[in-house]
């Protein structure tokens, strides 16, 4: 999948890339069971073709795009950036797309829209993971319109030089770099336009341990363990000591204004 | 001999064998650490490996009993000790893995992390639960202590195995999965259930009946 570097401040970590062995077999995506291997082994089964995109609520017209539309809009950027999860751990992709913000300029969102949201797939026929209550399904994530609108939040067709694979989300998701891994849904198959915060899969699960925002913010532990570290995956192995967790993972330089005179205590 | 003293004498000449081999669970963990062939997160696999197995072997341990009751076998009573031996042991490695890997090996972070966080205390109060139990485990400390004391001091057992289940479903609080927490707490549910029906039927049966 052929893309240029970005030009995109922020767009271009410096860390060691993960090897891509590690990022493709290591993965949260409950469609597919709650095991990190479950994904690898069974996303396989998910149709990808074909597949469309389909764009409703507060927008001057509703639209649907095919993958192959999709892949065209907008030129590929190429990106590396970093993914914390909220359990700790962190990798840093090379992920290929452009900015989401192209999509919405496209949709042409009304004023009265707010946030954004984002619908995974819940196909009961390939995603052994939906019968599990772990969540409710679809899996639905979601972001404030300026936060969607943020060049860096990227919408995603490929990583590591390839299409995107199944387990990464395949064929097209979200990258927020400065939240947690859990804020970017993967395999996305409706945007909507809302004026009310979405009620996103996690914070519903569990409200007091996933907020909505899921700024990545070393100083607002989890409820269970601290996130000051956190553990960077495919470096120097088992006994690699945790490397300190920064504001906005990294990114406060390019997003910090869009929270200014928010408690992010109070909006995790 | 008969099939019984056959049987019997298969289950003593097993345990050396069994108890050495349980070493090497321990020996393909770390090993595997070291070789760095844990999978992509290699610190979790090894703490949560290890904690895995501390809790099978406390399934093991608490079977004990029923087991030799069930086959009227004595000869498994000598396996309860050297089983409980092995469950300190893999308790004492998963919290050294944690204190070690996840903490930095820096006793104020492994404070700071038990007084923040519920679930971690409760693994800790566990273990702490275990080590009278594994100090007290020789003969000397039943002449010592004597046996009705012992046994007292040996029934905590019960409550590691009611904490343990506390400690693995908080630790899968957050991702609401829950499967391998209610496999882990039936199993013990039934263990100690057992020994619940059994003490309620002795006693029923020694009370005499009143008169009328």
């Amino acid at each position: 999948l052929a893309a240029r570097p970005s030009q995109v401040p922020g767009a271009r970590a410096a860390d060691a890339v993960t090897p891509r062995d590690l990022a493709t077999r290591y993965n949260n995506f409950y469609e597919f069971g709650t095991d990190k291997a479950d994904p690898a082994r069974l996303a396989h089964h998910m149709p990808l073709r074909p597949w469309s995109v389909h764009i409703d609520g507060l927008v001057a017209r509703p639209l649907t795009l095919d993958i192959d539309e999709l892949l065209r809009l907008a030129p590929l950027e190429e990106r590396i950036y970093r993914l914390r999860c909220v359990e700790g751990w962190s990798m840093v992709i090379p992920w290929i797309g452009y900015p989401l913000a192209a999509l919405i300029e496209r949709a042409q969102p009304l004023g009265s829209a707010k946030y954004v949201e984002f619908h995974s797939l819940a196909d009961a026929h390939s995603m052994p993971g939906l019968r599990s209550s772990v969540l409710l399904w679809p899996y639905v994530e979601g972001l404030r319109l300026d936060e969607a609108r943020h060049p860096l939040t990227l919408l995603t067709l490929g990583a590591y030089g390839e299409v995107l694979l199944p387990q990464n989300g395949a064929p097209v998701r979200v990258v927020v770099p400065w939240k947690y891994g859990f804020k970017s849904g993967k395999s996305i198959v409706r945007l909507r336009f809302v004026e009310r915060q979405p009620a996103t899969s996690w914070a519903t699960a569990a409200p007091h341990e996933y907020g909505f925002y899921a700024n990545v913010n070393p100083d607002v532990p989890h409820p269970r363990w601290s996130q000051a570290t956190e553990r960077r995956l495919g470096q120097g192995g088992v006994f690699a000591p945790r490397v300190p967790t920064l504001p906005f993972n990294g990114y406060a330089e390019q997003v910090a204004h869009l929270y200014a005179g928010m408690d992010l205590r109070r909006y995790f | 001999m008969s099939t019984r003293e056959w049987a019997e004498t298969a289950v003593r000449a097993l345990r050396p064998w069994v108890m050495t081999a349980l070493v090497a669970p321990a020996l393909w963990l770390w090993g595997a650490a070291l070789a760095d062939r844990l999978g992509a997160n290699p610190a979790e696999a090894l703490i949560r490996g290890l904690g895995d197995w501390a809790l099978g072997l406390l399934c093991a341990t608490l079977a004990v009993t029923p087991l030799r009751e069930a086959t009227g076998w004595r000869t498994w009573a000598a396996w309860r000790r050297p089983l409980g031996l092995w469950t300190f042991t893999y308790a004492a490695m998963h919290l050294l893995a944690y204190a070690w890997l996840d903490q930095g090996g820096r006793l104020a972070a492994v404070v700071d992390d038990v007084a923040q966080r519920p679930f971690i205390a409760v693994g800790m109060a566990t273990f702490g639960l275990l080590v009278p139990l594994a100090a007290t485990s020789h003969g000397a400390a039943v002449r010592w202590l004597g046996a009705l004391r012992w046994r007292a001091l040996h029934r905590a057992v019960y409550v590691v195995a009611a904490l343990v289940c506390l400690h693995f479903w908080w630790m899968r609080a957050g991702k609401r999965d829950y499967a391998d927490v209610v496999l882990a707490a039936s199993v013990l549910a039934l263990l100690l259930g057992w020994r619940g029906v059994r003490w309620w039927w002795t006693r029923r049966r020694r009370v005499p009946s009143s008169p009328r």
